[in-house]
């Protein structure tokens, strides 16, 4: 496949794509604002995805509470840039007269960072823990946050319990609202479409990000203790050292996506961040294909928008079957059958990292049959 | 001392529960490497099904009494549970023997999603009132209060238990599933089925995992589709707790984790002034067990494993 796709074509085709996702959310547009929010959460979800994809990926820490992180940057980005905390304290409201409204440039620093500190916190005991193990740790403490989020309405109230953060300013970028439509050469951008270039110039820094972390020192050492632990160590790799790297960059991805999301539902609540979307974010790595960049952001778009897409389109369903099945309940059937089918039939992932580099595919003759492959894994899983 | 009686009632009822669900976690996951997150989902299913049963009962023939109906619903119940589980483990997991790690466990994900979803559609998704089965008239032991369905509780519970040691002691299925968990090939090749082997593990699970459910049911007097999810991840962490893969691990982690669970929602209101309320109780669990790997990061009785290349 990599032999049509030469340096010429590629360059076309980069193009295309970066034309096709441009002009997306202005056609999206016509069809109802809905639309281009569905091309947002997808956004957003690759954005997650990808930060997962350095803690699960590339350092193969399974990590099920990784929606912890992002509340935690819902959360800072909802309180630093809300109401709540000026109506509820007098001594702030007494510190910021013209209420709390930090800017875009304090508050996404401040996620990232709060983050990634809670990610390296969380790392730390679990260092010593092999991986199912370390699943359950990780599970455990995104419950820990959410049961917090919901219950820290008293004694005093920070997180104003299940009701949730209200009226949470829009994003404000050099004195330009996001929250308000633009109207550019006489052709009116809606507020969602900003919302998109934001979000994907941010996934494209992240992709960025993790496309030269991916060929770095840093995540060569991350895939060698992937591999195996004790060789990468007796390699002189500081496993303690980057196994907290990898959960604190990992966090800080969840952090910085979280503060988008609070910015662009101007609203927050403990619902958002159950274990079930810990859960769909780990299947997005590993449907699309675990550690592979191009693999990760198609699970998580296949993931999070085609099931919105389908809730348009199941209304005739649902009168067919009397309101059995109705799309949210659709959705999640498909959901669930997507995960069984797609792993049965591709294990590893729809779009998996190629095979152990290119010296396999020039000398085949070299390689032992499959099934002797399988057959040495196994046997060392199970010793 | 009334209260804290009482507390360890309720915590020795909760951990045993807990105590049941555990040992299919464990037993699987000492098989076969895997965290089926669809165990809690069974459970789900065979308290539902136990559920539509009785109710249809109830119906025919009015006349029965109420402990040999409850009966007739576990004996049944555990028959489709079962069923399922070893259906469940042929479609989702074996095909996915020789595959990375991860795979199995999103199938185990998508499955119990799917279970959830299916059992939504077919019962409706609200909560249904289970029949009160056995006489209601509560005992009093030294100032605690203690139902005729708890004591049923804690008796099947000890049965099982009991059942459950003596088969993996003492039999030839147990032998072969212990030599199956400490090494799958060189079981075979003495002659273990390794395929056999595992199918029986889940349709064991599955049988205690509708035990648990059908009590769990009773106890809380409701039933609804969601309502495997939390005892599954409780019952997890007890097994993670007690040391995964180890049976009596299973048990002793439920059953401290129920006691410490209830005696903990009990006391933190007390202990910290008001401030905390037993609205936390679901993250006792979870706070105990971080501290608790930290400290002995292989689990209560769990051997030391020495990672391997």
């Amino acid at each position: 496949m990599m032999n049509f796709i030469n340096r010429q074509n590629r360059f076309v085709l980069i193009a295309i794509a970066a034309i096709a996702l441009l002009i997306l959310p202005l056609i999206l547009q016509q069809g109802g604002n809905a639309w281009v929010r569905i091309a947002d959460a997808a956004l957003l979800y690759v954005l997650l995805a990808l930060g997962l994809n350095i803690v699960v990926g590339y350092a193969g820490l399974l990590d099920l509470g990784y929606v912890a992180f992002y509340a935690i940057g819902a959360y800072l980005f909802g309180l630093l840039a809300s109401p709540h905390l000026t109506d509820h304290f007098p001594w702030i409201a007494a510190m910021f007269p013209q209420g709390l409204h930090l800017p875009l440039w304090i508050v996404i620093p401040a996620a990232a960072a709060l983050a990634g500190i809670f990610g390296i916190l969380l790392g730390a005991p679990t260092l010593k823990l092999r991986g199912d193990y370390l699943a359950i740790v990780t599970l455990g403490f995104g419950e820990i946050i959410r049961v917090f989020l919901n219950n820290l309405d008293q004694p005093v109230n920070i997180t104003n319990g299940p009701k949730g953060l209200n009226q949470i300013d829009s994003i404000h970028f050099f004195n330009q609202n996001l929250g308000r439509p633009v109207e550019l050469f006489g052709f009116e951008i809606a507020s969602v479409s900003l919302y998109y270039y934001l979000f994907l110039a941010l996934v494209l820094f992240s992709v960025l990000i993790c496309f030269r972390l991916e060929r770095s020192r840093i995540g060569r050492a991350w895939m060698a203790i992937r591999e195996d632990e004790i060789a990468a160590k007796a390699m002189g790799i500081n496993t303690r050292n980057l196994k907290l790297l990898a959960f604190g960059m990992g966090a800080t991805f969840g952090g910085v996506s979280g503060s988008m999301f609070a910015a662009f539902q101007n609203f927050v609540s403990p619902e958002s961040f159950s274990l079930m979307e810990s859960v769909m974010i780990v299947a997005m790595v590993v449907l699309g294909g675990i550690g592979h960049l191009p693999g990760v952001i198609l699970g998580a778009v296949l993931l999070s928008a085609l099931p919105e897409v389908l809730r348009y389109v199941a209304g005739p369903l649902q009168q067919m079957t009397d309101g059995r099945l109705d799309s949210a309940i659709l959705r999640q059937l498909l959901i669930a059958l997507a995960m069984i089918i797609v792993m049965l039939m591709r294990p590893r992932g729809l779009w998996p990292t190629p095979d152990h580099g290119k010296s396999l595919q020039q000398k085949p003759a070299a390689v032992p049959p499959p099934e002797a492959v399988v057959e040495v894994a196994a046997s060392g899983a199970a010793h | 001392m009334e209260i804290l009686l009482q507390q360890i009632i309720n915590g020795l009822i909760l951990g045993s529960m807990y105590a049941l669900i555990a040992l299919g976690y464990t037993m699987v996951y000492g098989i076969i490497n895997l965290i089926n997150f669809a165990h809690g989902d069974v459970l789900m299913v065979g308290a539902l099904t136990s559920w539509a049963i009785i109710i249809k009962m109830q119906e025919s023939m009015p006349g029965m009494p109420g402990w040999l109906m409850l009966l007739v619903a576990l004996l049944i119940s555990c028959v489709v549970a079962a069923v399922l589980n070893f259906t469940i483990e042929k479609v989702a997991y074996r095909p996915l023997h020789n595959s990375p790690k991860l795979a199995p466990l999103i199938t185990a994900i998508g499955m119990s999603l799917l279970l959830q979803t299916l059992a939504m559609i077919i019962f409706k998704p609200n909560y249904k009132p289970y029949p009160t089965l056995l006489p209601v008239k509560p005992f009093e032991v030294g100032g605690a209060v203690i139902t005729t369905t708890q004591i049923m509780i804690l008796g099947v519970t000890a049965i099982s238990l009991a059942a459950m040691m003596y088969l993996v002691n003492y039999t030839k299925l147990g032998r072969a599933m212990r030599a199956t968990a400490e090494n799958p090939r060189v079981a075979a090749l003495m002659g273990v089925k390794p395929d056999f082997v595992i199918s029986a593990t889940f349709v064991i699970g599955a049988v205690l995992a509708t035990i648990a459910g059908v009590m769990y049911a009773s106890n809380y007097g409701t039933v609804q589709h969601t309502m495997g999810f939390l005892p599954g991840l409780k019952a997890f962490t007890a097994a993670v707790f007690g040391g995964i893969g180890n049976l009596a691990g299973a048990v002793v982690g439920g059953i401290l984790l129920g006691l410490i669970e209830s005696i903990g929602s009990g006391y933190i209101g007390v202990v910290t002034g008001g401030v905390l309320g037993s609205n936390y109780s679901d993250i006792f669990a979870f706070i105990v067990l971080i501290i608790m790997l930290t400290l002995r990061p292989s689990g209560l009785l769990g051997e030391r494993v020495a990672d391997r290349a």
